[in-house]
């Protein structure tokens, strides 16, 4: 029997682009569902009754909910290019970081972005990416993942894409090749491998969008 | 299988998750209590980022966050029951409800339990809300894991000891037994776990330390306000 998989959701969210690198990265055949904020399909309700929200990935009709479980999900179904490594304890670290993604990274971006780059969420962004900048400059590898990409490299897809979007909508800096040196050169690479190349909305779409969405009322 | 070390504070909810965790798989560890108005200089080693506990400190090497040392645990010592289980989408889902309850439930009840007046009554529709989630999930269960008892029971065990501290300091009553019936069963049959009896930190205790937190809340609150 083949394999149904879907994913549910929007073009504009770094969190539904983790799971298209995972899809893209294991090579699946899967049917994306485009949802609309203001008219959620009946399927996401169903399938996500908790938090309404995207990503959703279905799976022979069964739901996977919040994207770095989705990611999780998608290493341990299908083999092959491996997300997550094999050893438990390099394991525990590649989860720590996704998670300090989820929970202090992408909500400092988010901050910053909705600001409009206030102060005090830069700073408070800075503190945190400072983290992952140093992670990368005693490690000393390509990649959060060594030579090739893992749940960390994948975790953190919106400082290497989003936060350059913003940047440009928003007429704000907030990675700067100077402070961040090892994060800037880390993202240069990781955007340009062929998962992620085929996995990110297109530059000035996801410009135009975060444009629309942070427009300061006048 | 190496030297284990865990740092914890003698109240933390969630060192306790990984107190149970190494007694159940029978892992002989050695315990650093902190002080976490006075952290260690190892702490601060081990845990750079968060500068919290529990950290796991597996032949000196550190582990950080309770569920990513959860889940280490199990699949370190794996030649004894597992917490989590095999089928991929059965720990997805264990994965999604644990986030829930630590993103959701726990922040809910705390913002119920740390508020007063208008600000409290506002907070409890919302913790109810989720109460409500996670009775509908013990339905047709023993425990949140299922049959058996197992990962996402040492997530949710908090609410066997801890709720009930939060609602005698906080003034509210949350677990109504009309309302959550089978959260009340479950957590009959967790506290009869012997691991789960013999760990809890003194009752007493914990209510002066809930106690004093509150009131600290609140006059922090009412301070910058």
């Amino acid at each position: 029997m083949a394999d149904e998989v879907k994913l549910h959701g929007v073009t504009g969210s770094p969190f539904v682009c983790r799971a298209v690198i995972a899809l893209n990265l294991k090579g699946i055949n899967y049917e994306f569902v485009a949802e609309d904020f203001s008219n959620k399909s009946a399927d996401l309700l169903k399938y996500n009754p908790v938090y309404k929200k995207v990503p959703v990935l279905l799976h022979n009709g069964n739901p996977i909910l919040e994207s770095l479980v989705i990611v999780e999900y998608i290493d341990e179904v299908w083999k092959g290019v491996p997300i997550l490594p094999q050893d438990a304890y390099e394991k525990a670290q590649a989860r720590f970081w996704a998670k300090f993604m989820d929970d202090k990274c992408d909500p400092a971006i988010f901050k910053v972005i909705s600001s409009h780059g206030e102060e005090q969420a830069v700073a408070e962004a800075h503190e945190a990416l400072q983290f992952l900048e140093n992670e990368l400059k005693v490690k000393g590898n390509k990649y959060f993942g060594g030579d090739n990409i893992n749940l960390v490299d994948i975790a953190a897809i919106s400082i290497a894409y989003w936060i350059g979007a913003a940047e440009e909508a928003l007429g704000i800096e907030v990675l700067s090749k100077h402070k961040f040196p090892k994060l800037t050169e880390w993202s240069d690479n990781y955007v340009n491998c062929q998962a992620v190349k085929d996995s990110l909305p297109p530059i000035e779409n996801l410009v135009a969008f975060l444009k629309k969405r942070f427009s300061k009322a006048e | 299988m190496g030297e284990v070390k865990l740092f914890r504070t003698w109240s933390s909810p969630y060192a306790l998750r990984i107190v149970w965790a190494l007694k159940l798989k029978g892992i002989v560890y050695e315990t650093i209590y902190e002080d976490l108005a006075n952290k260690s200089s190892l702490l601060l080693e081990y845990n750079p980022v968060h500068k919290k506990v529990p950290v796991l400190l597996h032949n000196r090497t550190p582990i950080c966050e309770s569920l990513v040392i959860l889940e280490y645990i199990d699949e370190t010592w794996n030649t004894t029951a597992r917490f989590l289980p095999e089928d991929p989408l059965a720990r997805a889902t264990a994965r999604f409800w644990a986030k829930f309850n630590d993103d959701r439930v726990v922040t809910s009840i705390f913002r119920a339990y740390v508020t007063q007046g208008a600000e409290q009554e506002e907070a409890i529709g919302p913790a109810l809300e989720n109460l409500d989630i996670v009775e509908k999930q013990l339905i047709g269960k023993n425990f949140f894991s299922g049959e058996s008892f197992g990962f996402l029971d040492l997530v949710f065990g908090w609410i066997a000891k801890y709720l009930g501290i939060l609602e005698e300091t906080g003034g509210i009553k949350l677990l109504d037994e009309d309302r959550f019936p089978h959260i009340l069963a479950w957590k009959d049959k967790f506290c009869d776990i012997p691991v789960i009896k013999e760990s809890w930190p003194d009752r007493e205790k914990l209510i002066t330390k809930f106690q004093l937190m509150r009131e600290h809340f609140i006059s922090t609150a009412a301070g910058s306000s």
